[in-house]
Order: structure tokens, then C-alpha cells, then sequence
């Protein structure tokens, strides 16, 4: 199985491309550099893993958000032109998913609170923990909300560690339920391309796979314009 | 040469082949108008939102259309510019990577040379040289046009659009999102001469466009008035006769100045219909033939950008592997042909 996947939904811009399930990476901190970067680390990945076009790509897989509005469409517009200039099928992988099993990859911390700072002085919040298939799960739905308004898991017993920016960003705003919920965190963790190839064969044993037509990023924030009143 | 062309600038979402040999083969454009109309304007965030959803299924659409599929394509050309940027980005990532799987060139389109261009599509186009007065919701702007690529700017507004002064106006008369339009329709049941309004900027040489004064002029006659059905209309009749005839004055000029004798209106304003009477007739008095695209290609649309994505590919020009998106652009930064 030959995966490609890619993200851009935050600062980073990666691109991972999985072969019976040996993985590369490119990974670069982008900054608005997204659109200038994304093809051709794609082209150079290729080139790199000994393939000759996308052609020899079986599935592929992208981080639906949440995260950057202009990012995440960025990699969902990316992704939908692979997909119907392929043909190929498509796994939507949440980026917090991706951080949380990044964190389990490098770390192998099985319980992950993942957040990302949504601005606004919100939060784009989830609970993950790896099955025993070693892919990271939702304990419950991936929301946005204030630092005081998240929903908790079950377990406050420390079992819990928290990646992703909003860790560092409200660092204080969080302390209550780090000092409950963690035995540590990082405000550092950003999505990896390879960790949304590898929950891409999640998604692929469980039937989740779109089409070109039906691949949609997920906000979380939909609440983007208020109308007049008048 | 067969190119797809792909339009997302703004608050519509155009998808279009162009054939070298045959022409324009499909084109469907969705509008997100509706979208918008609670908001009383665009919100580039929605609109984004919609485009990314809205262009895959265009496309497969377009395909069934016209009986092609994507490897019957020669290349892929996208608007890259001027507009807003998060809604340029989709049309930009989904354009430029659907090249790129294809192994064809993508063209990254000037959005206003795609409507410069949009009458050529029509049975009698124009030829070069010709002068060009493009008046949409984000610009009015006169231009020399000698060849494709070959512009320069002649006029240009100093502050509102035409398309945005005809907007608010109606936004301030009452009228439903988007205004321009329903301005329009009002003014049949205006009384021609009850108000004279202003021919902004025609006092003074130049070929420089303001509306701006004249929709507080719009603004300050209607709290002056009793305010009923009669006295909208009345001013919506004479705004838009002071816009006509404003128009009509500096095409005039430019016409005069460069002695050329072919006048090209393009862009959402040159749907109206007062405005493409008095063009007509400017252009009988002056010896000159005027040129329009059909009503459907003067607001935005992929047609044009195939259409202008052909020719630059014709031409060789193509651009590399980045997804562009330039907000910003000037028409007169493009290469000639």
C-alpha cells in the first residue's frame, strides 16, 4: 500500500509518502510559503521513494483541520486536484488526530489531549487514545471553545499529555487542567504529514475514503460572519 | 489546444473549456449571490467556503457537458489576480495541482484580462488596437488595449468602482442585495430631469473616474426628500444617468484622444442595459463600433479565463509548479504576447 498524504493546515507544511508502511517525510516550518512549497515536495518525495508519478500512489490522505482557515483549503484544494486528475481515493485525517499520534509515535504517550490555538481566544480541542491497533482515537467530538469551556475526559488522573500550540499560547488560561489532567505537555507540536499517512490506514480499514467530489475541510469555527440585524 | 479554465475571485465560481479550433466547448458558472445577500456584501470567508466546495463538482459537471474527459485537455489556467485572496487560493491550489497531475502547463490568468478579453468569444470580435472601459463592482478603469498584453491605463477610479457606488446607492435607496441591478429597474419609474445630478470629474481634462461624491450627492437628495416610491425612483434615475453619462463623456475623451474607433465595455456594469444604449450612440456620433460580450460573460465567469489562458498558452507562456495567488496585480505588469 503507497500512501501520499500532506498537510498545510498550520505553520508547517509536510508531506509523507508511506510504502507497506516504511515512511519519509518532508517537513519545513512554511509560514505563507505553502503554496510555493507543497508541489514540489510532493515531486521531490517521488522522485525520492523511487516512484515514477502519482500514478503509483494507492491512496491519498490530507489534514481536514482543524487550523488555518487559508491553510487547511490550501491542502484540501491541493488534494482535490490530485485526486480528480488520479482518480485516487481519499482519507480526511483531523490534524488533531495527526498531533496526537505524533505524540504516541515519538513519545508513545497513549492518552493525548491535542490543541491548537484557534485565535479569537479559543481553542481547537481534542481527546485521543491509541486502540490497540496503535491508531490514535476520539474519545469524544473535536470542538472549539474557550480554555474554560472544554470538554473534559473521563480519567483526571494524570494519565493524560498535552500537545500542540495552544498548550504554550494559554499556557496560563490551561493550568487548571494541566495540573489535573497532565503529566506533561508541548506547546510545540505541530501535525506531521507521516502520522496522517499512518491514520490514513485507519480510515482505510474502516471504509472512511472519499472522492475527489466529496472531500471537504472541517473548521470547527463556523461561525465566520454575523448578519446584520437591522 | 483545448484549456480549462477556472474563476474564483470573487463571490462566483466558473469553470470553462476553450477550444483553439472550435471555440468555447461548455462553460457553467454558479453564483453565490444568495449566499451573500444577508450580509448586504461579499464575506470572504464564506465565500471561500463555497468555492471549495462548489468547483470539483463544476468541473465533473462541465466534463458531462460537453462529453470530454480531463485527458482530452491541453492545459489548465486559473485566475490568479486581482481578487480576494482566500477565494483566489482555491481556484489557484485546485488549478494548479490538477495540472501538475495531469503533466499539462497551468496558466495563472489576470482576472481583468479575462474580462477585457470576454467579447472575443463573441461571432464578430473586435480587432487590436482598441480602447477598453472594464466597470464591475471592484473596478472602472479606460484602457489602450494595442494587443493581448499590451495595456495601458488611460483612467482609472480615485476612489468607488462604478459597480460598488451603484451598490451602495441601493443599499442606502432600500434596495435588496445586490443593488446594482434592482438600481436599475427602479429607474425606468424615475421622471426623467426631476433631479440632475453631478457628472463627477467631466469638468476637468483627464480620463480619471470618482463616484464616490455622487453617491453622498444620491445620499444627501433622498434625506432631503419626502422619501416615497416616486422620489427613489427619481433618484435612482438620475444617479444613473449622471453614472451613464459620466461614462459616456471620458469613453468620448479616450476615444478622441487615441483616435482609435473601436470602444470594448466589459465587466458586471456593461450588463446594464441605459449604459449599452448610450455607448451605442456615443459610438454612431463618433464613428466608432462598440463591443460588448453577451450579457452572461459580463460578470464573472470561466469562459474568459479559458479563453485567455488559450491564448497565453498558444503563445508559450505557462508558469512553474507554485499555486499563484496575487491579490493584488496590475494589468500593465503582464507580458505582451
Amino acid at each position: 500500500m503507497k500512501i501520499l498524504a500532506i498537510d498545510t493546515s498550520t505553520e508547517a507544511c509536510s508531506v509523507a509518502i508511506t510504502i507497506d508502511g516504511d515512511s519519509r517525510e518532508r517537513f519545513e516550518l512554511a509560514r505563507q510559503r505553502h503554496t510555493e512549497l507543497i508541489l514540489p515536495m510532493i515531486e521531490s518525495l517521488l522522485a525520492e521513494s523511487g516512484l515514477n508519478s502519482i500514478n503509483d500512489i494507492d491512496v491519498l490522505a490530507f489534514g481536514r483541520g482543524p487550523g488555518s482557515f487559508t491553510g487547511i483549503r490550501i491542502g484540501t484544494g491541493v488534494v482535490q486536484g490530485i485526486a480528480l486528475g488520479s482518480g485516487l481515493s481519499v482519507a480526511p485525517v483531523s490534524t488533531l488526530a495527526a498531533i496526537a499520534q505524533g505524540v504516541y509515535r515519538q513519545r508513545q504517550e497513549t492518552r493525548v489531549l491535542a490543541a491548537i490555538d484557534a485565535r479569537m481566544a479559543e481553542i481547537y480541542w481534542g481527546c485521543y487514545q491509541v486502540n490497540e491497533q496503535g491508531y490514535m482515537q476520539a474519545v469524544q467530538a473535536e470542538v472549539v471553545g474557550k480554555p474554560d469551556a472544554l470538554p473534559l475526559p473521563e480519567q483526571d488522573d494524570k494519565s493524560w499529555y498535552g500537545a500542540g500550540s495552544a498548550w504554550a499560547a494559554y499556557e496560563h488560561d490551561l493550568s487548571c487542567i494541566s495540573s489535573e489532567y497532565l503529566s506533561a505537555y508541548d506547546g510545540s507540536v505541530l501535525p506531521h504529514a507521516t502520522d496522517i499517512a499512518h491514520l490514513a490506514l485507519d480510515s482505510i480499514a474502516k471504509g472512511e475514503l472519499v472522492t475527489a467530489e466529496n472531500i471537504e475541510p472541517v473548521y470547527l469555527r463556523n461561525e465566520v460572519a454575523w448578519k446584520k440585524t437591522r | 489546444m483545448r484549456v480549462l479554465g477556472i474563476e474564483s475571485s470573487c463571490d462566483e465560481t466558473g469553470v470553462a473549456i476553450y477550444d483553439g479550433q472550435d471555440g468555447l466547448l461548455g462553460h457553467v458558472l454558479y453564483s453565490q449571490i444568495k449566499l451573500h445577500a444577508d450580509y448586504g456584501g461579499v464575506v470572504p470567508e464564506l465565500a471561500s467556503r463555497d468555492h471549495i466546495r462548489k468547483t470539483i463538482p463544476l468541473i465533473n459537471q462541465l466534463l458531462s457537458q460537453t462529453g470530454l474527459a480531463l485527458s482530452d485537455l491541453d492545459g489548465v489556467a486559473y485566475t490568479a489576480g486581482p481578487g480576494l485572496v482566500g477565494a483566489l487560493l482555491v481556484g489557484a491550489s485546485i488549478g494548479r495541482s490538477l495540472a501538475w497531475t495531469l503533466g499539462l502547463p497551468a496558466i495563472p490568468v489576470h482576472h481583468m484580462e479575462g474580462h477585457l478579453l470576454a467579447p472575443m468569444l463573441e461571432a464578430e470580435p473586435p480587432a487590436f488596437p482598441f480602447i477598453a472601459l472594464l466597470v464591475s463592482g471592484g473596478h472602472s478603469m479606460l484602457i489602450q488595449v494595442d494587443a493581448v498584453g499590451q495595456y495601458q491605463l488611460l483612467g482609472d477610479s480615485v476612489d468607488d468602482a462604478v459597480g460598488e457606488a451603484f451598490d451602495k446607492t441601493a443599499k442606502m435607496l432600500g434596495l435588496p442585495y445586490p443593488g446594482g441591478p434592482e438600481l436599475a429597474r427602479l429607474a425606468e419609474q424615475g421622471r426623467p430631469g426631476h433631479y440632475t445630478f453631478p457628472r463627477p470629474m467631466t469638468d476637468r481634462p483627464g480620463l480619471d473616474f470618482s463616484f464616490s461624491g455622487l453617491k453622498t450627492y444620491a445620499l444627501n437628495t433622498f434625506n432631503a426628500s419626502s422619501k416615497g416610491d416616486q422620489d427613489k425612483a427619481d433618484i435612482a434615475h438620475a444617479f444613473q444617468e449622471a453614472v451613464v453619462e459620466t461614462l459616456a463623456i471620458k469613453c468620448r475623451r479616450a476615444l478622441q484622444q487615441t483616435g482609435l474607433q473601436r470602444l470594448v465595455v466589459s465587466g458586471g456594469v456593461s450588463a446594464n442595459s441605459r449604459l449599452r444604449q448610450r455607448l451605442d450612440k456615443l459610438g454612431a456620433d463618433e464613428r466608432a463600433r462598440v463591443y460588448y460580450p453577451r450579457l452572461e460573460f459580463c460578470t464573472d465567469n470561466g469562459a474568459m479565463i479559458a479563453y485567455a489562458g488559450h491564448l497565453r498558452l498558444q503563445a508559450g507562456q505557462h508558469a512553474d509548479v507554485e499555486i499563484e495567488a496575487r491579490p493584488r496585480w496590475k494589468l500593465q505588469e503582464l507580458e505582451a504576447l
